[in-house]
This record gives C-alpha cells, structure tokens and sequence, in this order.
C-alpha cells in the first residue's frame, strides 16, 4: 500500500499503557479486541488441527507409503496414494517460476523506485499492481486459450535447438507443459515481489544515493553500491513470499498442467502436476477416503508454505529499517 | 601528461555504456511485465463481449446442456456477491478488532508481537489450504451441507489478514494528538477509541476493506471446496450448493466446445469489471479523502 512507507506518528504511546484509570465499558472492549485477535491464532492452528483429524483415517487406510508412491488412486477400494510426485511438480514448477519472475520483478521495481518520472511512478506502480488483481481463474482461462497453443512454436524451438539441455529434452513437445504453466504463475507472482523490492528500494538510505551522485557515479553505479546492497535481504524476503504465493496457487495451474504422475525435470513434454491443481482436479470425484488423501496432501502443502512463509518474514524482520515495509 | 585525458574518456564511455545497458534492461522488465497484462485484459474484453449480452445476466444454466448456447451467470453473480458479502460481514470485524488490539491494547506485549508475527503468516495460507479447512471442519466433521454461507467463511480467513493490516495501517496514522486531546477531557479509552480514533481511520480502512474484498471475489479454489456447484439459481446461501463467478468461469472453461468457452470468457469478463470496480472505488475513496497525507 501506498502508506507504508511513510513515518509513524500513533501506536501504543506510552498513555496507552495504563496511565489512567479504567472507565466503564473500557474492559469489555478490551476483551472484545483482545479476543479477536486471540481468535486469529486459534483459527491457525484449527487449520492444522481439523486438517491433521481428516488426514489421519485416510492415511491409515493408505496401503501404500504416502511419501513415496507416485501415484494417486485413493477413491479405489484398496487406496494407493503418495505425495511423491505431486510435491516434486509443485517445487519444481514454483521455482522455475521464481527463476523467470525474479529478475523481471527486480527490473520493475528499479524501473518504478529510481527510473520512471517521478509523477509517472505510483501509476505505473497501480499498473503492475493490477496484474495481482486478475483473479487467478482467469490466468487459467487465457493461458489453456492463448498461452498453449502460442507456447508451441517456442517449446518446439527449445527442443530442436537446446534440446542437448537436459530440462529442454525429450521425446515430444506438448502445449500443456510444465513450462507454460510455470510462465502463468511467474506472471502471477511477479507484481508480489515487485511490490515488496520496490518498498525496500525506495527505503534506500537517500544520503548514500546523494553522496555517490556526487562523487560521479552513474545511475546504474549508484544503484549498485547504495540501492542493490541496502535492498538485497529485502528481494531474498520478497522472491520468498512469491515462492510461497506460487506453490498454493491452484486454479491456473489445475486448468494448465497435464495433471500426470511422474517425475520428471523435461519442462516441455507432458509432465507437470502439483498438489494444489490435483486437489482441484480431484475432488469432484473423491468418496470419503479420497477426501481424506487431499485434505492430507494439503496439509503437506500448508506445512511447506508456513516454512517457506516463516523464512521470509524472519529475513525481514532481521533489518529493523524493513520494519514494515512487507505489510 | 597528454595520454591522461583520452584514457578517463575511455573508460567512462565503457561506463555511460553499462549505464544505459542497464538502463535499458530495466526499461525492457517493465515492458516485459506489462504484455501479460495487456494480453490478457485484451482477450477477455474481446472474447467476453460475444456473450456478454441481457440473457447472460439474467439468467442461469438449468437446463442448458453441455452443448447448447444460450444460458448465463445470473446464479454465479447472486452467489459471489452473497459469498463476499457474508466474508466481509466475518472478517470486518474481526479484523478491525484485532487492528485495535495490536495499536491500542497491545504494548508490544509478548501476545501483540505473535498476534503479528501470524498475520503475516496468515497472508501466505493458501486459498486451496483455507478451504480444505472449512471442509474438513465444517462440511466433514460438523455434517454441514455444501453451502455459500461455508465458502464465505472460507473466503473470511483469506480476507483477515489483509483487513488486519490495512485497519492498523490506518489506525497508526492517527495523530496521538488526537487521543490525548480525548483523554485530556476525561473520555475514557474505549470511548476515545470508538469515537475518535476508528472515525479519523474510517476512510482509510473502508480502502483497505475494499481491496481486500476484491482480492478474495476472484478466488475459486476454496468456492471449489466448500460451496460446490450448482446450475440453478440458489439465493439462500445458508442452504445447499451455489455457484460463484471464478467457480463458473472454472466449470465452463474446462469444457471442450465453443459455446462453454464463450460463456467462460464473458463470465471472465464480469468478475473482472466487479473486481476492477471495487479497485477502483477504492483508489477512488483514497484520493478524495486523503486526510492531510503527503507523498
């Protein structure tokens, strides 16, 4: 938000200790407050709770090892199922993600913090915002539409002339790869971490940026030793928090991935599955014991993303002049 | 001595080169992250506008077969302005309770700062997880039906934490004058809170609830989980399956003929001028009422 860089003036002052007698009315208050946000730390760990009491009777019923079967078949009436190959194409898709939105983000948030017009600059900010605001279903929607069959040509590309590439290789080029749809969620991942970098890079301490103008440093040259070193725990925190976006991200992904069961790092053919697209592929037809399988592979998810998620915001919280900036 | 002043020359052209080479690169990032968006506002615009006529809004899917035309999204809008509507009514609050305990009541108490520490945590909860959750809890274990009202509690979770950080955005700009000036005239703290603190804050967190209600409309996954589908029209959302926009545009879209992804794109097409409308609104409320802020 536009607010969040600037000084604070309120907040818990020391009056608000408990520097006057209590009034009437005051305690329920208190208590409302108090308990909301109480509540808020109970609705987390119901979320583990109920979804650890749904995975248990599933997982007792799995007959294979949950951890290392690559299939899924747990509506049958002996259930065979693992999160093997699942958490592989989340991983695998979320940072091949990173790894094409990162840089571009960076650029962006460069471009808004220390190159557009200064009167251009929160436009062109509320422009790249706009692109977290289409909802995901949509991205689904034009990548099967669009983005497949224009992916084509280039996959094709890929595989004729950098096939020796391992990731490249492979026998047949689909359009429903796991490539395309790591391109959709790097494009929704994007303007996450080019919100949070352009934060930190306008936190910039001014006088250094001033102090190397002065000393006949070129742009790029001011950047790179007063914005890039200032900013660099920042972008870590940020391309985290987008790792952690991209592996929860489920609808684009359960309409783009071919939703198959292997492992497997050739990025064009027909691989590609994570475990938030077969949770939306899959639950339509799941009986009792295959809602149990998904409510258990979502808690794998969960868990992954509250790690991931934990490391950003201890990357952050480590330089108090971040404070704030991630809100 | 005469060598010197071509050499300097030398190597700053290799400089003023690395400058504008990176330059450029920046220039092009931007360009590079704006063809998406342009991409896809452009095909949902061309392709919704064929059947973004009276009858889709009017009407429903009951009795449209898999390959008929006709046939609309009435029933998808009544259910995802009911589901948001009812999420708001949660997670409003709530939120804005909670905003109140981590500026005024918390003093950075050992509970303040993990209050804090877990609504960041809870911004990163993914939307598939918090309707798993409702599912689980809710559908499977209390024998709830599938019901809007559940996707609304869904949706609530996604919203909190967006609503607890905007409110106490707000709640932090206001001047500590103020709640001095208040207690200087014996108002007592909660009254100084409900009367001058949250009316100076309103605007601002009205934005913020904004945004964040227009960061959940979109959301499908957890519709998917906990309101099902449904191709009638249901306007109780306490009671059997609905549908919502996303969710629509998701059940069309994966069906293979023409009519359906026609019907998906115009669906596409009004979750986006909801969505950008509340965006707007929003901005909107911020520009004209900016209390006194600079930037």
């Amino acid at each position: 938000m536009a607010t969040s860089t600037q000084t604070r003036e309120g907040g818990s002052a020391p009056l608000s200790r408990s520097a006057f007698r209590r009034s009437r009315g005051d305690g329920p208050f208190r208590y409302a407050s108090t308990g909301a946000g109480i509540l808020l730390l109970v609705i987390m760990a119901a979320i583990a709770v109920f979804l650890i009491a749904r995975a248990i009777p599933a997982l007792q019923a799995n007959t294979a090892s949950f951890l290392t079967e690559l299939t899924w078949n747990a509506n049958a009436s002996e259930p065979k199922f693992g999160i093997g190959a699942l958490a592989f194409g989340t991983v695998i898709s979320s940072f091949l993600a990173l790894i094409i939105a990162t840089p571009i983000a960076i650029g962006v948030a460069l471009f808004i913090s220390h190159y557009a017009p200064r009167r251009l600059a929160s436009f062109l900010g509320y422009v790249i915002d706009l692109l977290a605001a289409v909802p995901s279903v949509v991205y689904g929607l034009w990548g099967i539409i669009f983005l497949v069959p224009f992916m084509r040509g280039p996959s094709q590309f890929l595989n004729d002339y950098l096939g020796w590439i391992p990731i490249f290789g492979g026998d047949q080029v689909v359009g429903r790869s796991m490539l395309v749809g790591s391109l959709v969620l790097a494009i929704m991942i994007l303007p996450i971490i080019a919100a949070i970098s352009r934060e930190v890079f306008l936190q910039a301490p001014k006088m250094q940026e001033e102090a190397a103008l002065a000393l006949g440093a070129t742009r790029w040259e001011m950047i790179r030793m007063a914005v890039l070193p200032f900013g660099r725990p920042g972008v870590i925190s940020a391309a985290m928090l987008g790792l952690g976006r991209a592996m929860g991200e489920t609808i684009a992904v359960a309409l783009i991935f071919p939703a198959t069961f292997t492992i497997s790092f050739e990025i064009l053919s027909a691989n590609g599955n994570s475990i938030a697209a077969n949770i939306a592929n899959g639950f339509g037809e799941a009986n009792d014991i295959g809602r149990g399988a998904l409510i258990a592979s979502g808690l794998v998810l969960f868990i992954i993303t509250l790690l991931v998620n934990m490391a950003a915001r201890w990357v952050i919280s480590r330089r108090k002049e971040y404070a704030r900036v991630a809100a | 001595m005469s060598a010197v002043t071509p050499e300097i020359q030398r190597i700053s052209g290799m400089r003023r080169f690395k400058d504008k080479g990176v330059q450029a690169l920046v220039y092009l990032a931007f360009a590079i992250a704006v063809v998406p968006l342009i991409s896809v506002l452009w095909m949902v615009i061309a392709n919704g506008l064929a059947r973004f006529d009276m009858e889709f809004l009017t009407h429903s899917m009951r009795n449209i077969g898999a390959r008929d035309a006709g046939g609309g999204a009435y029933h998808a809008i009544i259910g995802t302005l009911e589901q948001v509507a009812l999420a708001s009514l949660i997670s409003v609050p709530i939120g804005l309770l909670t905003a109140v305990y981590l500026v005024e009541y918390g003093a950075n108490g050992r509970l303040k700062r993990y209050i804090s520490f877990f609504v960041d945590i809870m911004t990163g909860v993914p939307s598939v997880v918090a309707g798993l959750f409702i599912l689980a809890f809710w559908i499977l274990i209390l024998g709830m039906p599938f019901s809007g009202f559940a996707g609304a509690m869904a949706l609530s979770i996604l919203m909190l934490p967006t609503v607890v950080r905007a409110a106490e955005e707000m709640l932090l700009l206001v001047p500590n004058d103020l709640r001095e000036a208040s207690y200087a005239l014996g108002v007592s703290k909660w009254r100084t809170i409900v009367k001058v603190v949250l009316p100076t804050a309103f605007t601002g967190i009205v934005t913020g609830v904004m945004l964040a209600v227009a960061r959940v409309a979109g959301e499908t996954a957890p519709l998917l989980l906990t309101v099902f589908f449904t191709d009638s029209i249901n306007n109780d959302p306490f009671n059997g399956p609905q549908m919502g926009l996303p969710l629509y545009v998701f059940d069309q879209a994966a069906r293979p003929n023409d009519t359906a992804i026609d019907r998906a794109w115009a669906a596409a097409l009004t979750l986006i001028i909801i969505i950008m409308l509340l965006n707007l609104a929003a901005r909107l409320i911020t520009y004209w009422r900016s209390p006194a802020r600079k930037r």
